[in-house]
């Protein structure tokens, strides 16, 4: 019997070099990217990659040779990832976040923004309410470690919302912890827990908020109440609202879970995760910005006035940001 | 006479036994692995088989990236603190900052940003021939990658924030204690379903499949030595001997194994084909030659519609 006659190995034969040159352009456009590919090679690439295809079909049911299917079956799932992958490079996509997708996704969460904020600014209001008629109410909310508690003095709480020298070291500092703060720590876990029908979301909101409305209730009752306001939002407009935006997140994904309409849970859970993770995304941006007025923008602004137009300009910039209606380009 | 005859046949049975025993469990293991397969049809109509990576793939791969990051920011806060420590306590506060700074950057975007790339893996993925895909089938999207890479944060960062944590009494023990066994839930999620998704692959609809690069080797019934292999030939009945299983198990032999192995494999098939060894020809022609006329006459009979899966399906 003559080998060379062999049907896999005259297949092979035929078609090596064609699989070798789609190999080549996979690789080259793996490492370096699309547009290092030559016109030649963009040309060729549908033909090999269809060839590829239908031989990886052929050798299957004449070849034996376990290396030459290993070899087509990988050829393959790689071409046709770069094929059908996507194309466009980080800088279009990163800028296409910012100028359609994030406003976008936000926009169209109206109603779990606006539970969000309930949940926020309720806790909030419930507790500056309470705090406001009894002080004692302040121990339940927080934990003792905090000086600026309803036993501290007026000048003491004044001290602490003002800075007298500021040197880029406590402003880095100060940044840096604001990073690591609580708030952020809390906005993460709130997108994160959103799928347990969104009750963990809600609890950590409720519970922020809590926090901050007995924290200004003890500034309130010592007259310090504007000031305090100032000190507070000149970074908090873009905090509160990162905070709002991430238990947004959260319900969605809860929302996906618990009433999944016409879909099954699996796929109205995979839709909702998409947009929900642009929200978060912008969620974790805002938390970064809310870092760099606190590090540097309070330390070096101490106005109230200034501060104040901070805060209101930091809101309508956002308000206008999300929900201000724009043309919506069709193209992908 | 005959008692010795009876323990030779018993022998044999026993040694026929074992070798039913032995394919059982390797027909086991290759169902386990036919599991592991999400058939792909692209557009063009041919199915592409992707291969779900295992548990430990992922947990290898996380494991690498992990030390690949933690590795980065002690390089990096090494190299900060050789900068600022010059100006005294105000540069190490300045350096601890910056640290700080690049852990929370490290943390939220290093996952994002490779998965986002062109080859939709981290390094430790690629180290170990992993990748992200889609799991309908369609494009990887960047939001998939944020959603599945958010998700790590209550995954990972969190459980690992409750082991740092001390807790002060006995009810805080019990809370870290039950915070500990929600963290674990998934963390061992992936061991409890058949693709073996991360909670955020669930919610961003992706899944990791292991397609490592494999390199086209030469067709062994194109090797060199052929030509002296000209003078083995052999019957129908010596090829229908073996069957595909026992062909690969040739292949893989032929384009790994030392000359000591290729020498014993090369002597059982000749004791299975009753052939006498002929000293002017080398074992590994007669290998590559039986190679080529089983793979010839397994693949003829495949094109007629009879798989003769290994030497035990005799029909």
């Amino acid at each position: 019997m003559n080998d060379r006659v062999m049907k896999s190995y005259r297949f092979r034969e035929e078609r090596e070099a064609d699989w070798q040159a789609l190999d080549r352009i996979v690789t080259r456009a793996e490492k370096r990217g699309v547009k290092r590919l030559s016109d030649e090679d963009m040309l060729a690439l549908p033909r090999l990659y269809r060839q590829a295809v239908s031989s990886l079909s052929m050798a299957r049911s004449i070849s034996l040779d376990q290396n030459l299917l290993a070899y087509l079956e990988t050829l393959c799932a790689r071409a046709y990832f770069f094929v059908y992958g996507t194309r466009a490079s980080m800088g279009a996509r990163i800028a296409q976040y910012f100028r359609r997708d994030w406003p976008d996704a936000v926009s169209r969460a109206v109603l779990p923004t606006l539970l969000a904020a309930l949940c926020l600014f309720g806790g909030g209001l419930l507790a500056f309410i309470l705090t406001w008629q009894d002080p004692e109410w302040f121990w339940t909310f927080n934990s003792g470690w905090d000086s600026r508690n309803p036993d501290a003095g007026y000048d003491y709480l004044r001290s602490t919302l003002y800075t007298e020298e500021t040197n880029i070291a406590d402003m880095l500092g100060a940044f840096a912890a604001q990073l690591f703060s609580h708030n952020s720590t809390i906005a993460i876990t709130a997108f994160a827990l959103g799928f347990c029908l969104g009750i963990p979301t809600t609890v950590l909101l409720v519970y922020n908020g809590l926090s901050i409305g007995s924290f200004m209730a003890v500034f309130f009752s010592k007259n310090l109440g504007a000031e305090l306001t100032g000190w507070l939002f000149i970074h908090g407009v873009t905090e509160l609202f990162a905070i709002v935006l991430a238990g947004t997140a959260g319900f969605m994904i809860g929302g996906a879970v618990a009433f999944p309409g016409k879909r099954t849970r699996m796929q109205s859970l995979r839709d909702t995760g998409n947009q929900a993770a642009l929200v978060i995304m912008g969620a974790v941006i805002m938390l970064f910005l809310a870092a760099l007025l606190e590090g540097f923008g309070r330390q070096l602004i101490n106005s109230d006035m200034t501060r104040y137009a901070i805060a209101i300009g930091t809101l309508i910039f956002w308000l206008a940001y999300f929900y201000w209606p724009r043309r919506m380009d069709e193209a992908e | 006479m005959a008692k010795r005859k009876g323990k030779k046949v018993s022998q044999a049975i026993e040694a026929r036994r074992e070798a039913l025993r032995r394919r059982d469990m390797r027909v086991k293991e290759q169902e386990r692995q036919a599991r592991r397969i999400r058939p792909l049809v692209t557009p063009e109509g041919a199915a592409l088989n992707l291969r779900v990576a295992t548990a430990s793939e992922r947990a290898g791969a996380f494991l690498l990236d992990f030390s690949i990051l933690v590795i980065t920011f002690i390089a990096f806060s090494w190299l900060v603190a050789i900068v600022f420590s010059e100006m005294g306590f105000r540069g190490w506060q300045i350096a601890g900052s910056i640290a700080a700074v690049v852990v929370f950057l490290l943390r939220v975007f290093y996952f994002t940003f490779f998965e986002v790339g062109r080859k939709a893996a981290t390094p430790g993925k690629r180290a170990l021939g992993l990748r992200v895909a889609a799991r309908n089938g369609g494009r990887l999207t960047a939001n998939a990658v944020l959603a599945r890479n958010f998700m790590r944060e209550l995954e990972v960062f969190l459980p690992l924030t409750l082991l740092v944590m001390g807790s002060e009494d006995a009810v805080g023990a019990w809370i870290r204690l039950l915070a500990l066994v929600w963290a674990a839930t998934f963390v061992l999620f992936p061991l409890f379903n058949s693709e073996k998704l991360r909670v955020g692959d669930l919610i961003a609809g992706t899944m990791v499949i292991h397609a490592p690069r494999v390199k086209l080797k030469k067709d062994i019934t194109s090797a060199e030595p052929l030509a002296t292999a000209g003078n083995h030939t052999f019957t129908h009945e010596e090829l229908d001997a073996y069957g595909i299983h026992e062909l690969h198990v040739l292949e893989d032999v032929l384009r790994q194994s030392t000359p000591e192995i290729k020498a014993k494999v090369a002597d059982r098939i000749r004791n299975k084909i009753s052939r006498e060894a002929s000293p002017t020809s080398d074992d590994l022609a007669f290998l590559e030659a039986y190679y080529a006329a089983l793979r010839a006459r397994l693949e003829q009979r495949m094109l007629f519609g009879d798989r003769k899966a290994d030497k035990f399906d005799t029909r």
